[in-house]
């Protein structure tokens, strides 16, 4: 059992962070790129578009 | 779809296939949401801890299934709670804490979340039958300051046993183990149970420590308060704790 | 806008004089869904004839009638549509079919005038007890479930529902997908809450907290709920704009999440086709495990997700301004759904569930304080600069507070899985108060701005029948859900330390029925806190028929009103 647990606490540590990190850094790139500012600035405005 | 716009030249903007692509979204989600899940759920099946099997602890016979059943129709989980946390005024209220074990049985488990009244999980033999019955009749009148409600239809009640054998065949089919013998057996064992001058040699074969008595405190009736309290008065004792040595599976 | 109506929601009614139907063909959808229909029908009155259990037998004649009513009313209409199906465009500008919605809304209010009456009868049942009646059907332990489907699944899903057929067609620019699908899931939908409620009453439950419709309701559900997840992604499919609205992010992320929880947490074999009872495949720890992943994450993805998107939809709307940052509305969307699927161990602490797993979800839980209060800052900072609002919009001001109350429940929420706090408050009414200050508070009052802003657009009318009427349901309900938590919070925390309390000689200082009956006062005052709510949604509702019984935009002759309020069309 505590071998289980210091298995699994090491990988959480290592690896679970790495790929929590490189998740949140893909989303923050994602959405922060200023390539994309204007079509998000464009998608904002698109509830209050009326046709 | 998206046609209607000329799409960007960048290769950056191949990156909007999530947002411009609902079915790329809808996979990112379920990937990003079964994660989670997977890594809670999936090794509960395979650690020590929680499949452990401990001595004692065995499948409810026919009459306790049909008094859980009882008490998961009534929705007494709402307000009971069976789970006695390691915590020590919890230890001391109710009794030694609940192991994975007990409740490996339980479809669906009842540890619940509340506790308007109290624990049950070790409730079995505290109190008498007689207290039992009065107390589902009529609460108050044993106990003053109860909010319970009074269920007293369920000692007029015929308990319903066309069912109790299929019951257990699903439960077999889903790891419980209920024998060949017990499922054919079910009836019989069921009327034994709550007969005291019956036959339960059979019963207490297949089903050690099984309680046999009339229940409900009425021979002529085999009623819903038959069932239930012959499951109350089991829940929590088929472990010895004498004899439990609680240092050999450290949660 | 006439087409609106003549296509909408009113295909039953009589054929009207010059309707073309030269040429007129079923299409496979009617004559097939005719058939499933008539099949089921047959089925139910078979398993009606043969079970032994009463109340299944209800079901089956009940599922039985509503098949046959199906199948006439999918006939009838088609006698009585023109040719063609209705137009997806007209004159450029979509056709948006709101028929759906309008049910939808209807049904919300509807079940959640029910569903808050509910509460209120079980909140004095745990007042006065004798209120039990010693009967089956009216005992709390019947109630209590009915209580929380009728508000969570019956009111809020038709409230989720319902909008997001809105949202998704108005960002879309485009008609719903399906010509009968969509009622087929507002109409679907509600059956099953019939089914699942009248169940409940009869005995008929899984006994899974939030989960407890049996195998039967459950299989109905998931038919609906695949429907509903077609329908609004071939909604998406036909869009005309380049992106998809983050509103919809929210929406497609509660819709694949329940559906994905629900076939987890429901996992069940029945005992036979002519029996309701089943039993899940999964047992004890495991089962404690999957429930609380699924209890948790109906409150992640049902009461949080779904709810989400109404915000980033209907508060941008109604105050005019776009989202405060389109960019952190999807830093909040993946960091959101991708931590709250792991907090659900923390209804779990100190139970037999091993520690690694308890420890997991308590650290997750106090991580998703972030997401939730950046989706919170979003929510409020898109009023900055037009704060002055919320003084004269009461429906704007419903919904700021709203998101007030989301973010005290999700700064409590993490507090409380702290495994410290936690063997305190758990198993006692603080619980029971956090979830009334997000459900009546965050998930009640935005479900009320967005049915205050829809009924006018849906119905073509220029504004609410009276904005007065939606300050008194502001304040009644605010003071009521004070009085709830205020008291939840006192009760809950005392009834912990008396838990723990011990004499100076090392005894348990008071027995458990001295802690319920110190209980007594405050589940007084909840009680009252509910009445007050129930009259609030009272009001609503009298202030919603006002204003669909009002004449028409377009037959009032005004001229154009404020952009914001501007109906469908």
């Amino acid at each position: 059992m505590n071998e289980t647990y210091r298995a699994l606490a090491e990988f959480a540590q290592t690896w679970g962070l790495l790929y929590f990190v490189g998740i949140f850094l893909c989303v923050l790139a994602y959405a922060l790129s200023p390539r994309r500012k204007a079509q998000f600035e464009d998608a904002a405005r698109m509830p209050l578009r009326e046709d | 779809m998206a046609e209607a716009v000329a799409p960007k030249k960048s290769l950056w903007a191949k990156h909007a296939f999530l947002e411009k692509n609902s079915i790329w979204l809808v996979i990112g989600i379920l990937l990003v949401v079964a994660i989670g899940g997977l890594v809670e759920i999936v090794p509960l099946f395979y650690l020590k801890s929680t499949i452990e099997k401990v001595s004692g602890i065995r499948p409810w016979t026919p009459l306790e299934l049909a008094g859980r059943n009882i008490y998961v129709r009534e929705g007494c989980y709402n307000c009971h709670s069976q789970m006695v946390r390691p915590l020590r005024d919890e230890v001391e209220r109710y009794g030694h804490y609940s192991l994975a074990a007990e409740s490996m049985y339980d479809r669906p488990f009842q540890w619940g979340s509340k506790r308007t009244g109290p624990d049950l999980a070790r409730v079995g033999n505290k109190y008498s039958d007689e207290w039992q019955r009065q107390h589902l009749a009529d609460p108050r009148s044993v106990v003053p300051g109860s909010i319970m409600p009074g269920y007293p239809f369920l000692a007029q009640t015929p308990l319903k046993t066309y069912e109790v054998a299929d019951d257990m065949k699903v439960n077999a089919v889903l790891g419980v183990p209920y024998s060949e013998a017990m499922v054919t057996e079910a009836l019989a064992d069921l009327r034994a149970q709550a007969n005291p001058d019956a036959d339960a040699d059979g019963l207490k074969e297949r089903y050690p420590g099984a309680q046999q008595r009339d229940f409900d405190g009425n021979p002529k009736l085999l009623s819903e308060a038959d069932a239930l309290i012959a499951y109350l008065q089991a829940l929590g004792t088929m472990v010895d704790f004498k004899l439990y040595d609680d240092k050999a599976n450290i949660r | 806008m006439t087409q609106l109506q003549s296509s909408a929601g009113r295909g039953s009614g009589a054929t009207e004089p010059g309707v073309d139907q030269s040429g007129k063909k079923m299409t496979f959808g009617e004559g097939g869904l005719a058939f499933v229909f008539a099949v089921l029908a047959l089925s139910c009155i078979t398993v009606a004839a043969k079970t032994h259990d009463a109340a299944y037998a209800f079901h089956a004649y009940l599922s039985a009638f509503a098949s046959l009513a199906a199948v006439f009313v999918i006939l009838n209409r088609y006698v009585d549509r023109p040719a063609a199906l209705p137009a997806l465009e007209i004159d450029g500008k979509p056709n948006y079919n709101f028929g759906p919605v309008k049910f939808a809304t209807i049904a919300a209010m509807f079940w959640g005038i029910a569903g808050f009456l509910v509460g209120v009868i079980i909140a004095f049942q745990l007042a006065f007890p004798w209120l039990n009646l010693d009967l089956p059907w009216t005992a709390f332990g019947r109630l209590r479930p009915l209580h929380t489907s009728a508000v969570i699944f019956a009111f809020g899903g038709n409230v989720l529902i319902g909008t997001s057929f809105y949202v998704v067609q108005r960002t879309s620019r485009a008609r719903l997908a399906g010509y009968l699908a969509p009622w087929f899931v507002v109409l679907g939908y509600n059956f099953f809450i019939v089914i699942a409620g009248t169940g409940y009453l009869l005995g008929i439950t899984q006994g899974k907290e939030y989960a407890e419709p049996e195998w039967y309701a459950d299989l109905w559900l998931t038919v609906v709920w695949v429907t509903y997840l077609l329908v609004f992604l071939a909604t998406l499919w036909r869009r005309r704009e380049p992106h998809i609205y983050v509103a919809n992010w929210f929406y497609l992320a509660f819709i694949v999440t329940i559906a994905m929880l629900h076939l987890g947490n429901n996992a069940t074999i029945p005992v036979s086709v002519f029996s309701p009872k089943s039993y899940i495949v999964w047992a004890g720890v495991q089962d404690a495990m999957v429930q609380w992943w699924y209890g948790h994450n109906a409150v992640g993805f049902f009461l949080t997700a779904g709810f989400l998107a109404i915000m980033y939809y209907f508060i941008p709307k109604r105050a005019d301004r776009p989202v405060y940052s389109y960019r952190l509305s999807i830093i909040h969307f993946w960091a959101l759904i991708f931590i709250y699927i792991w907090a659900g161990p923390h209804h779990l602490h100190y139970t037999a569930l091993p520690d690694w797993a308890q420890t997991l979800g308590m650290t997750f839980s106090i991580i998703l304080w972030m997401p939730s209060w950046g989706g919170m800052i979003n929510g409020l900072m898109t009023l900055s600069g037009a704060w002055d609002k919320l003084r004269t919009d009461p429906v704007l001001r419903m919904m700021v507070v709203s998101v007030a109350f989301y973010g005290m429940s999700t700064f409590e929420g993490p507090m409380m899985s702290v495994k410290a706090v936690n063997s305190l408050s758990h198993y006692t009414d603080w619980t029971i108060g956090h979830v009334h200050s997000g459900a009546l508070g965050w998930v009640a009052y935005i479900s009320f701005g967005a049915i205050y802003c829809l009924v006018p657009w849906l119905w073509q009318k220029r504004e609410l029948y009276s904005l007065r009427l939606v300050n008194w349901h502001f304040w009644i309900s605010t003071i009521g859900i004070v009085f709830y938590i205020s008291a939840m919070w006192v009760a809950g925390i005392l009834q912990g330390l008396m838990w723990r309390a011990y004499t100076s000689l090392g005894f348990l200082e008071y027995s458990f029925i001295e802690t319920v009956e110190a209980m007594h006062p405050f589940y007084i005052i909840r009680a009252v806190g509910g009445v007050l709510f129930l009259i609030g949604g009272l009001i609503m509702a009298f202030n919603l028929i006002m204003t669909i019984r009002q004449p028409d935009l377009a037959e009032a002759g005004t001229g154009v009103p404020n952009p914001s309020l501007v109906p469908a069309e």
